[in-house]
């Protein structure tokens, strides 16, 4: 009894623990989204300066949506590029993670390598893009060494071929994100007592047994949460291919993904049409998530 | 909340009670402008418009703009400027503050709009007092209450007798109302490589040129001598779009319906024609690598679409090896007339500046002292026929980047020869993204009409209002 | 190491393989690290030329005009040293907001059992799959009614709640934060607060590293919402001074400055990389953690 009473007094903390968050979502986050929400069932854009609306239209937006048939074709295009620059990512960083920590290896510098790794996140991806149509152009020096090296026949135009665009948004965004995901991954490594490791060794275990039998499953939980933080920033895929494709999506929006048909939206204050593609991509990334959740639990029980 | 609530009622009343005390000893003065108040706040009566009642009587002159050019300008010409700092100034006892967005991502017009719309509850001090537009979008503010024409500005239309007439064109809303005046000037002319033309037409002298380029069916027979001599005609594509959608019958909304004149079809069909036949070898956007290689002899381009400010400062004139740099350049007129650049400068609705604002429009846009004295420094092409006609005769203005060639003249009747009678406020958006949209056409990712269908996609995304089909 | 070594000796690995993962190793790090570094190179060499000498397109060699640029930047209008203060100000704090306030929701959610923590977590990460495009507007609305126009509060303010920084150091302590260690703090009559601070903050050094780097490159990254909320020129961050030099006019255009700005603003979150890199990279141990 006397312990019961003494774990709600500890409890109340949980509560007060949680003040600063819930006061500053509700403020800055809630507020905006509920008005998001709402106004996906009115008319209400900006005309040059007039503005229309706001009127109410029930779910015309949504059908709207549903009807121009844009949303599925912009979503294939976001997970295709998602996934092309997710999967070397992923792989590279756990590649990178398992030698880090591979005692047998004694890789030296891993400081110097540790540290590289994240710098190209650091550069702006519009400072980024730039040079990348530096590099990329038909005049540019990617161009004239293969053509030199008589890889080309000719100058490739790499921003009017589909999946050329979308590997260099793929290869950008992969470049920009690795490192960042070896980071978090090493991090979580770290945090895995190193007795572990040593009780492995002296068992005899293989530094692949080490990786599959102790790092992974200790690093689960930092593995789930960089597929789901992965997922939903792929979904919000925008700056690189927006910044590449000069906001076209080109050619033909074969690049175009969610996020930047949204931002077409935003340029008249497209609020209606907008919200309601909002609550769509919600429920897009709300459904994902949750088969990857499903899908990681599952993995848990067998 | 409360101390501004304050404010916007106190400056209410002094506005108020000023307009009483200097409105009854003057009851029979002329209710329209006053065109000699050329000080500020020198004149305690307020110009009163037919609905909008203009003050003279503030003390801060807030100033939207996107860089610090027309900033310069002021501080450079405009009598009894002074500057404090980067973002601030003195004209008088009127403090002048610079509001600088920049027009990435479309940042300064949505800064400008919601200020604009939030105008009216604002304190007089805060109230936009200038803004400056450009040509592609200057309809969206010129047909809507929130710019004041200049006429209510105390400026007479035999003050602006010497601008040119395109200038004002862009500027003149729907019914007939002139909202905003610039200093300069942007007609533009072709620009050859006079290495090209020599070797491929056998002259360099721009008479002859001229003849090869006369119209768009000469220019499409030259292109395919040029091919033959290893030259694109042009850097990309988008090089002569603007010269056909200057040129246009009709605007680009009729009624609420996107339009898609004739003269850019023609654009459409001739590029993709030198696409295809390898006469163009880009389809880049200007201003990227593709497009400056022809800047270079290697580049091998045979000419661009500009105005003056295109080849004295973004051709790499001072950079050894370049066209320019050993005046490789000629200038001729080409098949058609166009413009490319140039600010205007707009009085807000709501202004209590509205002396001061005519001051600096008169002095900036039609003192023909101040303005060849702009062309002298800072090499704009000015808005002033006379000071034009003057230096286009003089030696003195030939263009190195041009071999000597003094193209002033040609710019003249260029300027003269602009009719953008056929504006929009949609031109920004409808231009950009037919370009945009007929860039896959060319690059052979789509037929024709999937492209126009991308563009009338396009624009409905952007304009809700409008019909494209 | 003379504990690896033996017990290396009975794995099944051959010295053999080992040197030739090793020398794969190598090579593949070799070769991301020039791939990662390539790239400021390119920003390097770019800010030693003149606009000029831009318009040619790409050379592999630095030029002359590295001073000149910069003596250009620094005499031009823009107010490039505020800049970096604005900037280092507004990330510094949104790094600090972030990762102190997420620790301490992630740490009631991990630590406390109380009525609708669940539906709390899921709520939370609810919120990480709203795209932050999506409320912007409204956010600048919200803000306009607060009368918080260009003011930092609205840029560093919001950060207390970070749901991907949450989750993240939610997950971390799912791994790593025994909830042994915090009943045997309160056994030792630490108060809550005081266990929260003197203990788990401290445990959480690695996780709140990685997240304060996020965050802050993050927030001196951020252009979107920055440009539309400061006004004042000396307000400005320094992705706002850029977009300015940009779009300068044409008179007064200049790449090379551009790309000696845009290395200036690189320079510093590089400084504050390396400096909270070394609690990823330096190999901090977990003194109190064991099994």
């Amino acid at each position: 009894m006397k312990k019961k009473s003494k774990v709600v007094s500890y409890n109340k903390w949980g509560y007060i623990f949680l003040i600063p968050f819930v006061v500053i979502y509700l403020l800055f986050q809630m507020i905006p989204l509920v008005s998001t929400i709402y106004n996906s069932f009115f008319e209400n854009y900006r005309s040059g300066l007039k503005q229309i609306g706001p009127n109410f239209v029930g779910i015309e937006n949504y059908i709207t949506i549903i009807t121009n048939g844009d949303l599925p074709t912009y979503l294939k295009n976001t997970l295709i590029m998602w996934i092309m620059g997710f999967v070397p990512q992923i792989v590279l960083s756990l590649l990178l993670g398992a030698w880090f920590t591979d005692p047998s290896l004694r890789l030296k510098a891993q400081g110097f390598f540790k540290t590289i790794i994240y710098l190209p996140n650091l550069i702006m991806a519009s400072a980024f893009a730039m040079l990348f149509f530096t590099l990329f152009s038909i005049s540019g020096p990617i161009n004239s060494m293969m053509v030199q090296a008589e890889i080309f026949k000719e100058a490739y135009d790499f921003m009017s071929h589909v999946w050329s665009v979308r590997s260099l948004v793929a290869f950008m965004n992969c470049l920009m994100w690795f490192g960042n995901t070896t980071i978090l991954l090493m991090a979580g490594m770290l945090g895995i007592d190193p007795a572990l490791f040593e009780a492995a060794q002296v068992d005899g275990a293989t530094a692949t047994q080490i990786f599959y039998k102790i790092t992974l499953p200790l690093l689960k939980p930092i593995l789930i949460y960089v597929m789901i933080t992965s997922l939903i920033g792929g979904l919000q895929m925008f700056d690189v291919p927006q910044i590449l494709t000069n906001g076209t999506g080109d050619p033909m929006r074969s690049s175009m993904t969610l996020i930047m048909y949204l931002n077409k939206h935003l340029y008249s204050k497209n609020y209606g049409l907008g919200g309601a593609l909002s609550v769509f991509m919600f429920i897009i990334t709300g459904i994902l998530s949750l088969l990857v959740f499903k899908f990681t639990a599952s993995e848990e029980k067998n | 909340m409360k101390k501004r609530v304050l404010g916007v009622l106190l400056s209410a009343t002094m506005i108020a009670g000023m307009l009483s005390a200097c409105g009854a000893p003057k009851a029979d003065a002329p209710a329209t402008t006053d065109a000699t108040a050329t000080e500020a706040g020198a004149e305690g009566a307020a110009p009163d418009a037919a609905q909008t009642v203009v003050a003279d009587d503030g003390k801060v002159l807030n100033v939207y703009c996107w860089n610090d050019e027309f900033q310069r300008r002021v501080k450079d010409h405009y009598p009894g400027y002074t500057e404090v700092d980067a973002t601030t100034g003195t004209i008088g006892d009127v403090t002048v503050k610079w509001f600088i967005t920049p027009s990435d991502n479309n940042a300064y017009q949505n800064n400008l709009d919601e200020t604009l719309l939030k105008q009216a509850d604002a304190a007089a001090d805060d109230k936009i007092d200038i803004f400056l537009v450009e040509a592609d979008y200057a309809l969206k503010y010129v047909d809507e209450d929130v710019t004041l024409p200049v006429s209510d500005l105390g400026i007479a239309d035999a003050d602006l007798a010497n601008q040119y007439k395109y200038t004002q064109d862009v500027m003149t809303s729907q019914d007939g109302k002139l909202k905003g005046l610039s200093w300069q000037g942007c007609p533009g002319v072709l620009i050859y490589n006079r290495e090209a033309a020599k070797e491929v037409l056998g002259s360099d002298d721009p008479a002859e040129v001229q003849k090869a380029v006369a119209d768009w069916d000469t220019f499409s027979k030259t292109a395919e001598q040029m091919k033959a001599k290893g030259y694109s005609m042009t850097a990309t594509t988008n090089d002569a779009y603007r010269v056909f959608s200057n040129n246009v019958s009709g605007k680009w909304v009729q009624d609420g319906k996107v339009v898609i004149d004739d003269n850019i079809m023609k654009w459409v069909e001739m590029s993709k024609a030198m696409v295809d036949a390898g006469q163009v070898r880009s389809t880049a956007d200007l201003w990227g690598d593709d497009w400056k290689k022809g800047f270079f002899p290697d580049g091998k381009v045979f000419c661009y679409f500009g105005p003056a400010w295109l080849i004295n400062f973004c051709m790499a004139a001072d950079e050894a090896g370049s066209i320019a740099n050993a005046g490789g350049w000629g200038a001729t007129e080409g098949p058609q007339g166009f413009f490319w650049g140039g600010t205007w400068i707009c009085a807000a609705n709501g202004t209590d500046n509205a002396g001061l604002i005519a001051d600096i429009m008169k002095q900036l846009t039609t003192n023909k002292d101040i303005m060849l004295d702009i062309v002298a420094k800072d090499s704009d092409f000015v808005n002033n026929k006379p000071a034009m006609e003057e230096a286009a005769a003089k030696d003195e203005y030939a263009f190195d980047v041009f071999g000597g060639q003094n193209p002033l003249a040609m710019f003249c009747k260029g300027a003269e020869n602009c009719d953008l009678s056929n504006q929009s406020p949609y031109d920004q958006g409808c231009n950009e993204e037919f370009q945009k949209a007929m860039k896959n056409y060319f690059d052979g990712n789509a037929t024709l009409d999937d492209a126009l269908a991308m563009f009338k996609k396009a624009i409905v995304e952007k304009y809700p209002e409008l019909k494209a089909e | 190491m003379e504990e690896n070594r033996i017990a290396m000796a009975g794995q099944s690995d051959t010295g053999a393989s080992v040197h030739v993962r090793r020398v794969i190793a190598y090579l593949v790090l070799i070769l991301i690290s020039f791939i990662c570094l390539f790239w400021f190179y390119v920003l390097f060499i770019n800010s030693t030329r003149s606009n000029a000498e831009l318009t040619r397109g790409f050379t592999p060699f630095p030029s002359g005009n590295l001073l000149i640029n910069w003596k250009n930047l620094v005499a031009g209008t823009l107010p490039i040293f505020n800049g970096l203060f604005n900037s280092l100000f507004v990330a510094t704090l949104t790094a600090v907001m972030a990762t102190y306030f997420s620790t301490m929701t992630a740490y009631a959610i991990h630590a406390y059992d109380f009525k609708f923590k669940k539906q709390i977590f899921t709520f939370i990460l609810m919120v990480m799959m709203i795209p932050t495009q999506v409320t912007a507007l409204g956010f600048l609305q919200l803000i306009g009614k607060m009368k918080l126009d260009d003011s930092f509060i609205p840029l560093i303010v919001p950060a207390v709640a970070s749901p991907a920084v949450f989750f993240y150091m939610k997950q971390y302590m799912d791994s790593t934060l025994p909830l042994s260690l915090v009943e045997a703090a309160r056994i030792d009559g630490s108060t809550e607060w005081g266990t929260f601070n003197k203990i788990v903050v401290p445990l959480m050094k690695p996780a709140i590293a990685v997240q304060a780097i996020f965050s802050f490159v993050q927030s001196w990254n951020n252009y979107f919402v920055p440009a539309l909320v400061l006004h004042t020129d000396t307000k400005k961050t320094l992705p706002i001074l850029i977009a300015q030099l940009r779009s300068a006019d044409w008179l007064k255009f200049d790449m090379g400055q551009v790309y000696i700005m845009i290395t200036y603003s690189i320079f510093p979150v590089i400084i504050v990389y390396l400096l909270l890199s070394r609690y990823i990279v330096g190999g901090v141990t977990l003194g109190g953690v064991k099994g």
